[in-house]
């Protein structure tokens, strides 16, 4: 009687792995790193948002807004304006490193600050201003740089779809503030960015 | 098959080595199965399948010159969200009844479904007529322009000057998700006609004073 050999072939199940990674691969897209998590809450809305010209402002559960548009020199564009009418320099170096970021929540000023810094210390420097309590962008009547940011931005791309992506425990208030800065930039038509209804969003905090 | 040989000819002549060739062209697979499957789960974790969906929100343009339209009384409901997720709510505008409940499954559906009758009623056989002539459309343009029609009659339904227009107040208590919600169960409620609206100071006391 022949020996079995303990070996067994393992070609189809390398082939499916293969199949897969090679899917994976191909679809796949990275999820942007962002300055906060936030918890959206769920709906049964069934519209997508588009992949290209969009602009997020988020609102985390702290109220905090933070602002992200997509689009290398777009980006570019907007922050040399801002610079111009908020009177900071940027850099060509910096408005490089700006133009491949993602979401930021701080006042121009810091902008200064944080775009030469290296990845972990950025992280630290959120943590700074956090605790100086100027974390998020302005958006009161008196130093509105949201306002700012929105009106820049349709500017240099006035195809940009907006989006608020908010966190199911930020305060309302802060909500309906971005809707009116909204209104006055004459945005009446947006987006409200929100999970799937599953019931798998996690329990609030 | 073992006459076959391809490989190189030095070897060939003696059985044995003839036998020791043929196990030589299995190699061993597995540092690239082990590969394969370490960046298989890699991919499968860091992916994001589903691309988040998002509500549409239209706000009424900001002119002063603009003179909102006019709705009956009696079609008018508001609910006003608060704290702890609660929801007070109350029909028409003089001599307010105010009831509160909750987001739950016998909260505000129940009453949306029950206030909102008429109007699912009739969305609902507009449904049904279109149905079977959406299934019978064998082309995509004819589906569409068929489904298209389906909505522009339910839209006259929901727009109608009778059916129930809600008005969405929050105090300053109420929280994002609150909103989000109530958004949706106008869309699960098919309320078609439903605005965002600033809390007048008398509600806020009305709804202390069942505190």
């Amino acid at each position: 009687m022949p020996r079995s050999s303990p070996s067994l072939d393992m070609t189809p199940m390398v082939d499916l792995a293969f199949l897969l990674v090679t899917f994976f691969m191909l679809t796949t897209q990275f999820r942007a790193d962002e300055p906060v998590i936030v918890d959206m809450p769920s709906s049964i809305a069934e519209i997508k948002i588009p992949e290209i010209d969009v602009m997020t402002i988020t609102v985390d559960d702290k109220g905090q807004v933070f602002f992200n548009i997509d689009g290398k020199e777009t980006r570019a564009k907007v922050l040399a304006k801002m610079g111009e009418k908020y009177k900071v320099n940027f850099t060509p170096d910096e408005i490089k490193r700006f133009s491949i970021i993602t979401s930021f929540g701080m006042p121009i000023t810091e902008l200064k600050n944080y775009l030469p810094k290296k990845e972990l210390e950025r992280k630290a420097l959120y943590d700074v201003i956090q605790i100086a309590g100027k974390k998020g962008i302005p958006y009161d009547s008196l130093n509105n740089q949201l306002s700012d940011w929105i009106l820049q931005s349709r500017y240099a791309n006035p195809k940009f779809r907006i989006a608020i992506k908010g966190d199911g425990n930020s305060p309302y208030p802060t909500v309906k503030k971005v809707i009116e800065i909204l209104q006055k930039n004459k945005v009446n038509k947006f987006n409200l960015i929100t999970g799937m209804e599953t019931g798998a969003a996690p329990a609030a905090k | 098959m073992s006459d076959v040989d391809t490989g190189g000819g030095d070897d060939h002549g003696k059985k044995g080595k003839k036998r020791a060739k043929k196990n030589s062209t299995k190699i061993d697979m597995t540092p690239m199965v082990d590969l394969a499957f370490l960046l298989l789960t890699f991919f499968m974790l860091t992916t994001t399948f589903s691309k988040p969906n998002a509500m549409e929100i239209n706000m009424p343009l900001k002119d002063p010159t603009i003179t909102p339209p006019k709705i009956a009384e009696s079609t008018v409901m508001t609910i006003i969200l608060s704290d702890k997720n609660k929801i007070y709510y109350y029909y028409g505008i003089t001599d307010p009844k105010v009831e509160q409940t909750n987001f739950g499954p016998d909260g505000i559906r129940k009453v949306l479904l029950k206030r909102n009758k008429t109007v699912i009623d009739a969305v609902e056989k507009i449904r049904k007529e279109f149905e079977p002539k959406i299934e019978a459309a064998t082309e995509e343009k004819d589906e569409k322009a068929i489904e298209k029609e389906m909505k522009v009659a339910m839209n006259k339904i929901k727009g109608d000057k009778n059916s129930t227009m809600v008005l969405i107040k929050t105090d300053d208590m109420a929280k994002y998700k609150n909103v989000v919600d109530i958004l949706d169960e106008m869309a699960i409620c098919t309320i078609g006609k439903y605005a965002l609206v600033d809390i007048l100071p008398v509600e806020i006391e009305m709804i202390n004073n069942l505190k």
